[in-house]
């Protein structure tokens, strides 16, 4: 059968997929990003916590992903078959390139801006809220996109704990040794990681101070 | 000007014995003065310049002043009262701070950088924006034309100006100016140095000045105080200074030995 025929026939399966997948990603996008921000902004000026924070983040990401879904199975509450132990994993991977660059931007700040604020009388709070975040937006943003598109990358991994997503096709392809099964869960995963990197993109450059 | 506790003398700024060294024991030498055992006072309007080489501890004694750094001997009072009694932000906020490069934030306009300290101090927007307005026509710039630009839009004087506008908006009673007009080409250095002399007389405001350049320092200030490795040498008003027979004076009077040829 050719991928089009195939693309044709099962367009409201793939479609499906595709959906299951994007959820995946946006979940654990999201928590993340809440998780990576804060934490960067917390670490930023406690060299021996970064270190730290860093370290575990960078070990997570050393992990190939098949080990890592495999090593959260037996782990309760947090583990197990499905959608919940893979959305952990996927955080674990996103985590790094998040905190990194929330570090790296705010540190990164021209130290005569900082002395500035300091000297005008603006609290630690809101040289953090006024001044390091929004200038470190930008790099925030662009830790945001690579982990987004290795996140749109991993998940289709998550297929092979039962998490669904388009992996599903990928693993149903391999074993079928059927090219159309297996383009029809990695094309679409190659275009939400290029809409992503696209949109993502163009808001990083928004968002970017001259 | 409240006088309770400085009954003697109206000094708004006083220096008294004051040192700051930074502690180097942990690296097996012996600690290290910045700034040894000075005093001075600093009279209510007046433009005291801070002269001396790189290191000389000129900046570190401006830091001293708004609490950024904290006396290791001794005690800097600033309108009667020790910086140690004051809260760092109220302190911070009653006085003006212009720097080299200005250090504008890139992320906002001309305007909010100007109305910063204003917005801080919770002033109603009609209030920000026609100081704001009032501060830079102060310093030479059209609000029209400059209010809703960003930093990186600006020529390098035109920064420093904002920084100064910056710096006066909130009207506080003292301005502290780290060789603010140092990153300048010459010829609009010379501009910028004879509309702030200017505008200094004008507005009565306490001035320190920091700086390594002793033309600038005869033509801005009303006293100047000079310093070598954290300490006073020398200390005299501009048309007196150069008459100072001591050697680190001279060399800086040497530094203004006019180029052959020039006409002045």
């Amino acid at each position: 059968m050719s991928p089009s025929t195939f693309f044709v026939e099962h367009r409201a399966e793939i479609l499906e997929a595709t959906l299951a997948h994007l959820s995946l990603v946006v979940v654990a996008m999201l928590i993340a990003v809440a998780i990576g921000v804060p934490l960067g902004m917390f670490v930023v000026q406690r060299p021996a916590l970064r270190n730290i924070a860093l370290g575990i983040a960078s070990v997570f990401q050393t992990i190939p992903s098949l080990a890592l879904f495999g090593f959260l199975i037996p782990i309760p509450f947090i583990g197990g078959i499905g959608r919940r132990t893979a959305i952990v994993a996927l955080v674990l991977y996103a985590l790094l390139p998040i905190l990194r660059n929330t570090y790296v931007g705010l540190s990164s700040i021209d130290p005569a801006v900082l002395q500035a604020a300091e000297a005008m009388g603006m609290t630690n709070a809101q040289i953090l809220c006024r001044v390091r975040f929004p200038l470190a937006l930008a790099f925030i943003l662009a830790g945001i996109r690579t982990a987004t598109i290795i996140t749109i990358g991993v998940a289709t991994i998550a297929a092979a704990i039962g998490a669904g997503g388009l992996g599903t096709f990928i693993f149903r392809g391999v074993a079928m040794v059927s090219d159309a099964v297996i383009l029809a869960g990695a094309i679409p995963a190659a275009v939400l990681a290029i809409v992503a990197d696209i949109l993502l993109g163009w808001l990083e450059r928004r968002l970017r101070v001259a | 000007m409240n006088s309770k506790t400085a009954p003697e003398i109206q000094a708004t700024i006083q220096f008294r014995n004051v040192t700051y060294s930074i502690d180097r024991s942990h690296s097996g030498s012996q600690s290290r003065a910045i700034v040894d055992d000075i005093s001075f006072d600093v009279s209510h309007g007046e433009t005291l310049i801070l002269l001396g080489r790189s290191g000389s501890g000129k900046t570190t004694l401006l830091r001293l002043i708004n609490n950024l750094v904290v006396p290791t001997g001794g005690q800097v009072v600033v309108e009667g009262r020790a910086t140690s009694q004051w809260d760092p932000i109220r302190l911070r906020r009653n006085i003006g701070y212009v720097i080299q490069e200005a250090g504008l934030f890139p992320h906002f306009t001309v305007a909010q950088n100007v109305g910063l300290v204003p917005t801080l101090e919770g002033w109603d927007s009609t209030r920000i924006s026609s100081r704001t307005a009032e501060m830079l026509l102060l310093v030479g710039l059209d609000p029209g034309e400059f209010a809703a630009r960003r930093p990186h839009e600006l020529s390098g004087g035109q920064r420093q100006r904002v920084g100064v506008a910056r710096a006066l908006a909130a009207d506080p009673p003292i301005l502290l100016m780290d060789e603010p007009f140092g990153a300048l080409d010459p010829v609009t250095r010379a501009e910028l140095q004879r509309e702030f002399s200017a505008l200094a007389r004008r507005l009565g405001k306490t001035i320190v000045f920091v700086t390594h350049d002793v033309r600038e320092a005869l033509l801005l200030g009303s006293r100047i105080v000079l310093l070598q490795s954290g300490r006073i040498v020398a200390t005299a008003p501009p048309d007196q200074f150069l008459q100072i027979e001591q050697p680190e004076v001279r060399a800086f009077a040497a530094s203004l030995v006019p180029v052959p040829g020039a006409s002045a």
